[in-house]
This record gives structure tokens, sequence and C-alpha cells, in this order.
């Protein structure tokens, strides 16, 4: 490989290569789009059973010309043959569906592999015809660019504009029928035809690109850059844009590559180029990233372990100096924090340390004893009292039996915003908590041997 | 074809259900339902588990075939009124993982209206927008669905109704599992629906509440049991008929007790 060979494929400068980064880059835009309303509507199954099922329409179309006289090679006779297959596995697997008590998914295993086979067993007789001419009908199965024609190109463009076309006019209502399947009847809109049309689009959108990546490749071209836009938005509009985007350059990039690499199928590798994209989205995701959730999990954590502190110090000090106004900072000694929690000391030194570096408490985790900053002492104050609050709440409003109050509130006040807390406050009105009786106490020793009565200072 | 000419009184008669079965497969689920609901009512369907109560919306609103019987809103056939009619589906019908905003959610209760082919447009968007204000979700209007509590997925589905403006509206168990926040926003938009004369059907499940919501109650165990005033229906005896004789409301609270202990 040379740099003029590179720079023939990225300019296009070979007919054959224009036809085919063309066709595929067509072919990838428009599975982006069905893709999505697939997924979506859960049916990406389907699209596979779909694509399996075109096997004995084309080889038994085949072979129906041989036998009537002509070569057989009719390629428009065989794409129809291929959809008619198709659409009549899918209607199998709805009508299994319909009137057994087998699930889609034993449905579609089922059809899928039923037609293949028959598809596989067809071609075995065509290949045994003295002709030879069956060689071209494996093509359709793993997909051969090479053997790609103006004609597939035009029927490329001819399905893209129709796609294009409907999923604009119908955009609400596949939008609809994709959400809420039942509401949408409800509204009078019949589902049913919106199925048949949409399986109509995807058989359409299959057949042409049957081809260029193959009945077992085209799934993955339908059903990967969908599931890879997915992560980056959550608005349907900018998924089906997003996802058409990656298709199309999945499309173009893996043609350019599979033109460069000597014996590399070209539907292969745009399948990989589309697997690169979606890996990378499922990491990188800004929507629902892998690493996002992850960081997000991990705030949530880091959160939790200081409230958990800032509350334990409170209560110990609170305890130690009960009936006065304001508390004052003492040192308190790491021991007596420790045992309030099941915390290792990994955890409560990372913690601290966490805990340190933000001017909340004064000592290092080093130290033997903690003291809270003043900033600290406020802190600590505000998440004591969420969590009072949030206890009382449980009590008072909801149906939870007092047990049970503590395991919830241990979680759940994480969850309890501001605006919550602001809520709760004009609810709880009647017990006065601004004046002496502040929030009452938790109902429950929450730290073993701190209750005032025991330890208390006088 | 209505089946009674205008003019007729009972045409006046939001929903009217004349001998309704329905049936899956063989066995039936609900049978020789006969009700009929005045206008600007707010009925309570009440039963217990697996009484129907949901089958006997879907098979008013035509989402599942009736094995006999016929079902008259406003005089008619669903089918020639159902501009007219308001749906709240239960809220597990749908994935809430779905890419769409609140504010989608509720443009498709006016999806009906616009018909096939007619996108979403400003004045419709701005119906929407109102109806989210009406259950206090305006500020939420851009979120995506699945970052709202349970709460406020049941009051998009609300609002999606109300956007759907109509005059009947059938409601799945608004009430399931919301929080006290949701639970009043509801309450009150019942009212202000009952002082628009707009007339609600809704599949109750929390026999505490009845008497305090609902104007009309149906008892419903696969059959009626009752219907009527919820003064003159929502009685022991009635409960009694519907809940089977052994679980009477106290049993009932004695067991939800002992259930959380």
């Amino acid at each position: 490989m040379d740099w003029e060979q590179i720079i023939s494929v990225l300019f296009l400068r070979d007919y054959n290569t224009r036809l085919v980064v063309f066709s595929t880059l067509l072919l990838g835009v428009t599975c982006g789009i069905m893709g999505g309303f697939l997924l979506l509507r859960k049916r990406s199954l389907m699209g596979d059973t779909l694509s399996h099922a075109t096997l004995p329409g084309i080889v038994g179309l085949f072979l129906a010309g041989v036998f009537l006289g002509n070569d057989g090679k009719s390629f428009m006779l065989l794409l129809v043959g291929a959809a008619v297959t198709g659409l009549l596995g899918c209607w199998l697997v709805l009508f299994i569906r319909e009137h057994t008590r087998l699930k889609d998914d034993a449905a579609m295993g089922i059809v899928l592999s039923v037609f293949f086979g028959a598809g596989v067993a067809l071609l075995g007789m065509a290949q045994t015809l003295p002709e030879g001419s069956a060689a071209g009908l494996e093509s359709f199965i793993y997909g051969k660019t090479a053997s790609m024609v103006a004609t597939d190109f035009q029927i490329l463009v001819v399905v893209s504009l129709l796609v294009l076309g409907i999923s604009i006019l119908l955009f609400k209502e596949f939008k609809l029928l994709c959400f809420d399947e039942t509401f949408a009847r409800s509204l009078g809109f019949s589902t049913r035809w919106l199925d048949v049309l949409m399986l109509g689009l995807v058989t359409a959108v299959t057949v042409a690109g049957l081809q260029a990546v193959g009945l077992i490749l085209i799934i993955a071209f339908l059903i990967t850059p969908a599931a890879a836009a997915r992560f980056w938005t959550e608005k349907l509009e900018r998924m089906l844009i997003l996802s058409s985007i990656l298709g199309g350059l999945s499309g173009w990039i893996g043609a350019s590559l599979s033109a460069l690499l000597p014996r590399m199928p070209a539907g292969a590798v745009i399948v990989l180029v589309a697997a690169g994209f979606f890996v990378f989205s499922m990491l990188f995701g800004t929507a629902r990233g892998v690493l996002l959730r992850y960081r997000q999990h991990r705030e949530l954590r880091f959160l939790v372990s200081r409230q958990h502190l800032l509350r334990a110090l409170f209560e110990i000090l609170e305890g130690q100096q009960s009936g006065v106004d304001e508390l004052e900072v003492t040192p308190v000694p790491y021991e007596e924090v420790r045992i309030t929690r099941t915390w290792t000391d990994r955890a409560l030194n990372k913690t601290l340390a966490h805990a340190f570096r933000d001017g909340l408490v004064k000592t290092r985790p080093t130290d033997d004893t903690i003291l809270l900053s003043s900033r600290g002492l406020e802190e600590a104050a505000k998440v004591t009292r969420n969590h009072r609050l949030w206890e009382l709440y449980l009590i008072e409003f909801a149906d939870i039996a007092t047990s049970r109050v503590d395991r919830g509130a241990d979680r759940v006040e994480h969850v309890l915003g501001e605006e919550l807390v602001q809520a709760l406050e004009a609810k709880l009105q009647t017990y006065r908590w601004d004046e002496q009786v502040l929030v009452p106490a938790s109902p429950h020793p929450i730290a073993g041997g701190v209750a005032p009565s025991t330890e208390a200072t006088p | 074809m209505p089946a009674h000419p205008p003019g007729d009184p009972v045409a006046s008669h939001p929903l009217q259900i004349r001998d309704l079965t329905v049936a899956y497969q063989r066995k039936p689920v609900i049978w020789d339902i006969d009700l009929k609901i005045d206008a600007g009512r707010l009925v309570a369907i009440v039963g217990p588990n697996g009484a129907g109560k949901s089958t006997l919306l879907k098979a008013a609103l035509d989402l599942i075939p009736k094995s006999s019987g016929e079902v008259l809103m406003f005089g008619q056939s669903y089918s020639q009124v159902r501009k007219r009619i308001g749906y709240v589906p239960q809220r597990e019908s749908v994935d809430w993982d779905f890419p769409v905003s609140a504010l989608d959610v509720v443009t498709m209760g006016t999806y009906g209206r616009l018909g096939w082919f007619r996108p979403v447009n400003r004045r419709v968007k701005a119906r929407a927008m109102e109806a989210l204000d009406r259950v206090g979700l305006a500020d939420y209007a851009h979120r995506q669905i699945s970052q709202l509590s349970g709460g406020q997925q049941q009051r998009t589905f609300l609002a999606r109704a109300l956007a759907q403006d109509a005059d009947l509206y059938f409601m799945d168990e608004p009430f399931a599992a919301v929080d006290a926040a949701t639970e009043q926003a509801i309450v009150a938009l019942l009212k202000d629906l009952k002082a628009n004369h707009k007339t609600c059907l809704v599949v109750h499940h929390d026999l505490a509440t009845v008497p305090q919501y609902f104007d009309w109650t149906v008892l419903l165990n696969m059959r009626v049991v009752a219907s009527g005033p919820t003064e003159t229906v929502f009685l022991e005896a009635n409960l009694r008929k519907t809940y089977g004789g052994k679980l009477d409301l106290l049993a009932q609270a004695a067991e939800a007790v002992r259930k959380l202990q």
C-alpha cells in the first residue's frame, strides 16, 4: 500500500471505489435512521430475522428463473424474492406470537434459523446446476462490494429517499408508536399499519444493502450506529441524526479501508468500524456513557461518606454538650468516630483527607483526634438537620413503619435536595424547630454510647 | 351509526355500557357489565386485583376486543367520538428510558387532533406546555422522562390526557405509588375537571380515599356489584360482596401491617 493508492481511494479517483464508497455511505445513513426506530421499537432481533429470511427468496427466485429458461441473474428479480421471504418471515413471527403461547424470542429464533436453513439448502441445489452461474449468489450472504454495479447505487438512492421522506412525514407517528403503542391506538392511529410500514422500510434497507454488507452483517449496520448514538443524547431527533451520521461514517471509512487492504471484505470492515464507534460512545458518551455513570456513582459515594462523617461528629459533640444553644467545637477522638459506623480505617481516612482538603476539618487524617472547622460545623449542622427532617417526614407523612425509618433514611437523605427540605419545613411548621425544641432527635440511638443520658458532660 | 338519534336523552350520557363481556382465550374476564354515567361525575372503579378494572377501560376504548355488548360515549361509538375522550394508561405500560422530554410526551396528547402526517406546530406545543403547567411540572418540561420521579411521570401522563382536551377521561390507576404532593395535585386536577363538567372514570385501589375523592363509585369484581353515588354505594355490605366476606377493610389493613413487619 503506497501513498498514491491511499490518495486515489480517499479522493475517489477510481470509478469502482467511488461507486462502492457512495453506496455504503448512503446505506449507512439510511441504516442509521431505520436502526434507530428499530432499536426503540425493541425490534432489533426482528431485523435479524428479516435479513436471514431473505436468503430462500433470493435463491428460490434464481432457481425459478433457471428452470424458466433465462440465466436467473436478473438482479431486480432476486431482490424482490429477498423482500418477499423476508417479510414472510416477519409475518410468521407475528403470527406465532399472536396465536400461540410462544414468546417473541422463541418465535424469532425458530423462523430465523429455519428460513436461513432453507436458503442454504436451496443454495446447495443451485450450486449443483451445470451452468455454474450460481457462483454469485453466495455474495449475498457476506456481501461483496467488488460485484456492485450502478444498479445497486440507484436502488440505494431510491431507498434512501423513501426512508428519509417517510421518516420525516411520519416522524410523529413513529415516535408515538415506539413510545406508547396503546396510547397511539386509543388516539385512532393504526399501529398495525405503522408497524407494517416500518418493517417494510427496514426490509427495503436490508435488501438494498445485501450486496454491500450481506444478509448476516446488515443487522449490525442497522443497530450499532443507533445504539452508539443513544449514549450521546436524550432527544430522539438528535439520536436519529447522530445515528445516521455514525452509520454514514462507518460506511465511508469501512469501504475505503477495505479498498486499501487486500482481501478485506467491506461488510466486515464496515461493521468493525461501526463497532469502534459504539465502544467509544459506550465509554465516553455524554448522556449515558459508562465513564459518566461511574463518575456519578463515585461522586454519590463520596457525598454519602462525607455526610456520614459530618453527622457523626455533630452528634458526638451534641451528646457531649447537651442542652447548650450553640455547640462548641472540641476535638473528638478518632476511635469514637470510627465506631459509629461500619467504617474501615481506609475509608474513614480517605473521607477525612477529603474533608481536610476542603477545609471542613482542621486536623489531618493521621491525627488521633478530629477537629471540625467553623465551616465544617456549619455544614455538619445542616446535614444533621436535613437528616432529622427527613426522618420526621417519613414518620409523619409516609406509610412506613417507624422501625424501618433508619435504614431508609440513611440512603434517602442524600437524594434530598435543598428544595424538598424547604417544602418539609413548611409542612412541619407545627413543630417549631426554630424555638427551643429543635427537630426531635432520632427516635433511635444512632451512635451507641453517645446518647445524652449516658456520657453527658456537665 | 349512532344507536340513538341526536336529542335522545340517553345520548347525553358521557358513557353508557350495555351487556359488555370480555374474554381472554375463552375465559371471560368481565361479564354483563351495565353502566350509565352522568356528565360531570368523578367515578371510582374499585375492586380486588384481577377484578377486570383495566380490562373494562381497555374494552371501552377498543384496545381489546369485546366478546359482546356495546359501549356508547355521548351516544356514539368510540371511533366516532375519539377526540372527546382522554386516556391515562398505567405508568408501567411504557419504557420511561425513551429519549424524549416531558413536554414531548405531553405533546403526544395533541396528536389525535392533529391527525396523520401533520407535524407538531407551535400552537400544540403551547397547549402541551399549558397542560404541564396545570399539573405543576412546567419547570420540568425539558427534562428527559427517566429523570422524573415516579409521581412526576404520573403527572406527565395526566398532562398528556389534559392536552387531549377531552370531555370524558379514562384513568388507569393514576394514584398508584405516587408521593403525597402528586396525590394532592391529581385530586385538585380531578376537582377542576369536574367543575368544568368533564367526566372522569378512575381505576382506584385505595379504598380509604374513595369517599373523599369520588362522588360516584362502581364496585367491580368481574361483574358490577354496585354502581351509584358514593354515599349510597360505598357501604360495608357492598364492599364485602366485592372483596369477599372474609376480607373486610379491617382485615385488609391488618394484613398490610403484618406484611410490613
